[in-house]
C-alpha cells in the first residue's frame, strides 16, 4: 500500500520534474543529481522535502526510495546513493563493512519521532511507568483494574510487524532497550494495518490502548505520561520532552554519508537543519530538532 | 472471395482456442510460480516450526496454524450466513417475487456484488464492529465474527445471482408438473426446483466460498489480525488473522528471497490447494449426483 502509494508520487514527480529539466539542459547550468534511499519511517519526510527543495533550486534533482534502513546504509556502503535514511543508528557491523570499502559514514540527525501512548478519553488512566506499559503489551496485565484503572478487559492494539515503529516498539518498550530480553507481543494483540484503525478503535473503545507517532495522534484522544522507571516522574511527549530526552520513547532519525559531505548534498544537508526544512517536519508529525547552530557558509 | 473467408475462420477458430487453453496455461503457471517461491520454505524451516501456533516473523516465528484456522473459521463463519441468506434470496426472486419485482432486485443485487470491498471494509469498520462490541458486550468489535458477517455480504451477490439463473434454467414443466400432483407451493421449491438446479446452485456456493476465503481488504480491516489459534467455539467473537490478510500485510516489505518470503508464497501456496479442494469436492460431487440421475433415467 505505502509502496504503491510511494510509486505513484515519485512518478508524480517525475512527470512533473520532465519540462524543468529539459528547459535546463538547455541552459549551460549543469543539473546535480542526489540520490536518497533508506528507512520507511523517513520517507515521507524525505519526498516532502526533496519536492520542496527541488522547486527552490531547479538544478538539483533529488531521487528518494524507501526499503528500510538496512536497505539504505548497504546502498551507502556499495556506493549506489549520496544519502541513506536511518531511523536507527549504524550497527557495528555495517561500519566495519563501510571501513573495509574506505567510507567513512557521517551521521547527521535530521528529526526525532516520538511514540505517544494513547488510550480513549474517559479512561481513568493517565500515568504509567515503562515497565507498566511492557507488562501490558506483553499480555501480563489483560485487566485495567491491575493498572488502576476501571474493571475492563485490555484490548492491546499495535501497528503491523512490517511496520519499523512496530519493531522499535517492541525493543524500546517490550524488552526495555535489553538486547536478551525475548519478550514477544501477546498473540491477542491486535495488528491494524493502518494509524487510522488505531486512532479509529481507540477513539470508540474504552478497552483499548494503542500507540502512534506524535503527530498522527488526533487532540480528542488520551495521550499517556509515561515514566523511565516506578519512581521516576511521568512525561508527556512533546517537541520540548522529545528534545530534552524526558520522555523515554523517542528515536533519532539519520542521515548518513559517505565520508564528509560536500558540494550539492552539503548544501541540502545545511537547508534540511534550516527552520524552513524543520517546519515541514513538524506538519508531517515528526519532532523538529532543536536547532543546534548551523555552520555558516 | 472462398480463400480469404476460410482464412479467417482458420484464424478466428485458432484465437478462440488459445483463448480457452490460455485458462489453463495460466492456472499452471501461477502454481509452477507459487511452487518455485513457496517450496523452499520446507528447506528453511522444519515442519514442525511451520505447523507451529506462533506466528511472528519479526522474530522468526513462522507457524502457520493461526492463519490457516483464523481464515477458516471467518470464511465458515461468512458461509452460514451467505449460504441460507443467498439461497433464499435467489428462491423469493426466482419462484416467488413477481416478475416487476424481480426486473428491480436482480440488477440491484449485481450493483451490491460490484461494490469494492474496501468500501464495506469502511462500513465493518465504523459500523458494523462498535455495533457488535456493543451490542455483544465483546472487548472489541474488531473479531472474526466481524468479518464473517462481511464476507457473508460480499459473497451472498455472487451466490444470488448464479443460484437465481441456475433456478430460472429449470424447465417450468418441472413445475408444473409438481403443482399438479398435488405439491404445495414449497413443496415445489424444495422437493422439486432446488435439487433440479442443484448443480448450478452447488456452483454458486463454491465461488461465494471462493470469493470468502480468497477476500482480502475488508477483512483486513475488520478483524483485527491477531494471530490466534483458535482451539474453542468462542474464537469466532476473538481477533482472528487470516491468511490473505497476512500475505498483504506483509508482502510489501519482505526482503525478495529471503525465508519470510518464502512463507508468505508457501501460504499462498497452501490457499490455492484449499480453493483446489473445494472446487475437486463439489466437483465430485455434482458429478456423483448426475451420474445416479442417469442411471434412474435409464
Amino acid at each position: 500500500m505505502k509502496r504503491l502509494a510511494l510509486f505513484a508520487l515519485l512518478l508524480f514527480l517525475l512527470s512533473a520534474c520532465s519540462p524543468s529539466a529539459t528547459s535546463s539542459s538547455s541552459q549551460p547550468q549543469t543539473t546535480a543529481y542526489i540520490e536518497n534511499k533508506g528507512s520507511d519511517t523517513i520517507v515521507n519526510l524525505a519526498l516532502a522535502w526533496a519536492e520542496r527543495y527541488q522547486s527552490e533550486h531547479p538544478a538539483v534533482r533529488i531521487s528518494v526510495t524507501g526499503g528500510g534502513s538496512g536497505t539504505g546504509i548497504a546502498a551507502l556502503i556499495n556506493g549506489t546513493v549520496d544519502l541513506a535514511n536511518a531511523s536507527r543508528q549504524i550497527k557495528k557491523e555495517e561500519l566495519q563493512e563501510a571501513q573495509a570499502k574506505g567510507i567513512n559514514p557521517i551521521e547527521q540527525t535530521i528529526a526525532r519521532d516520538a511514540i505517544a501512548v494513547i488510550v480513549h478519553p474517559d479512561n481513568p488512566v493517565s500515568e504509567l511507568t515503562l515497565q507498566q506499559i511492557a507488562d501490558i503489551y506483553s499480555g501480563k496485565f489483560n485487566n485495567w483494574q491491575e493498572i488502576g484503572g476501571e474493571d475492563r478487559p485490555i484490548v492491546r492494539l499495535s501497528r503491523e510487524t512490517n511496520s519499523g515503529t512496530h519493531v522499535y516498539f517492541l525493543e524500546t518498550v517490550l524488552r526495555l532497550g535489553d538486547k536478551n530480553n525475548k519478550t514477544l507481543f501477546a498473540t491477542n494483540t491486535l495488528l491494524l494495518p493502518s494509524s487510522e484503525g488505531i486512532i479509529n478503535e481507540i477513539r470508540q473503545n474504552l478497552n483499548a490502548i494503542g500507540y502512534d507517532g506524535l503527530g498522527y495522534v488526533p487532540h480528542d484522544l488520551k495521550v499517556i505520561a509515561i515514566a523511565k522507571a516506578a519512581g521516576a516522574s511521568y512525561v508527556l511527549p512533546s517537541v520540548a520532552t522529545v528534545n530534552d530526552k524526558s520522555y523515554p520513547i523517542a528515536r533519532d532519525l539519520y542521515m548518513y554519508t559517505a565520508g564528509e559531505a560536500t558540494g550539492v548534498v552539503a548544501a541540502y544537508l545545511e537547508w534540511i537543519l534550516s527552520p524552513e526544512a524543520q517546519a515541514i517536519v513538524a506538519k508531517l508529525g515528526f519532532v523538529p530538532i532543536s536547532l543546534t547552530p548551523v555552520p555558516s557558509p | 472471395m472462398d480463400k480469404s473467408l476460410n482464412w479467417r475462420e482458420f484464424i478466428i477458430t485458432r484465437a478462440v482456442r488459445a483463448c480457452g487453453y490460455s485458462a489453463i496455461l495460466f492456472v499452471g503457471l501461477i502454481f509452477f510460480f507459487l511452487l518455485r517461491e513457496g517450496l523452499p520454505t520446507l528447506g528453511e524451516i522444519p515442519l514442525g516450526d511451520l505447523f507451529s501456533a506462533r506466528w511472528y516473523p519479526v522474530e522468526k516465528y513462522y507457524g502457520i496454524l493461526p492463519l490457516i484456522s483464523g481464515s477458516l473459521i471467518v470464511t465458515v463463519g461468512a458461509m452460514l450466513v451467505a449460504v441460507p441468506f443467498g439461497i433464499g434470496t435467489a428462491v423469493f426472486m426466482s419462484e416467488v417475487a413477481p416478475r416487476w419485482l424481480r426486473e428491480i432486485l436482480k440488477p440491484l443485487v449485481e450493483l451490491l456484488g460490484g461494490l469494492p470491498s474496501v468500501v464495506l471494509g469502511f462500513l465493518g469498520i465504523l459500523g458494523l464492529s462498535p455495533f457488535l462490541r456493543v451490542f455483544l458486550d465483546l472487548p472489541t468489535g474488531l473479531t472474526a465474527l466481524a468479518g464473517a458477517l462481511l464476507l457473508g455480504g460480499i459473497a451472498v451477490p455472487t451466490i444470488v445471482s448464479i443460484a437465481e439463473d441456475a433456478l430460472d434454467a429449470v424447465p417450468q414443466s418441472y413445475r408444473e408438473g409438481a403443482l399438479a400432483l398435488g405439491a404445495t407451493r414449497w413443496q415445489t421449491i424444495w422437493r422439486v426446483t432446488l435439487p433440479a438446479a442443484r448443480s448450478g446452485v452447488l456452483t454458486a456456493v463454491m465461488l461465494g466460498v471462493g470469493r470468502a476465503i480468497g477476500e482480502t481488504m475488508a477483512v483486513m480491516m475488520v478483524t483485527g489480525n491477531a494471530p490466534v489459534l483458535a482451539t474453542r467455539w468462542n474464537s469466532l467473537f476473538m481477533p482472528a488473522r487470516t491468511m490473505t490478510a497476512t500475505i498483504a500485510a506483509e508482502m510489501g516489505e519482505v526482503a525478495s528471497g529471503s525465508t519470510h518470503y518464502h512463507v508468505l508464497f508457501f501460504i499462498g501456496l497452501v490457499l490455492f490447494l484449499i480453493s483446489l479442494a473445494v472446487n475437486v469436492a463439489a466437483s465430485t460431487f455434482v458429478f456423483c449426483q448426475k451420474k445416479r440421475a442417469e442411471r434412474v433415467l435409464s
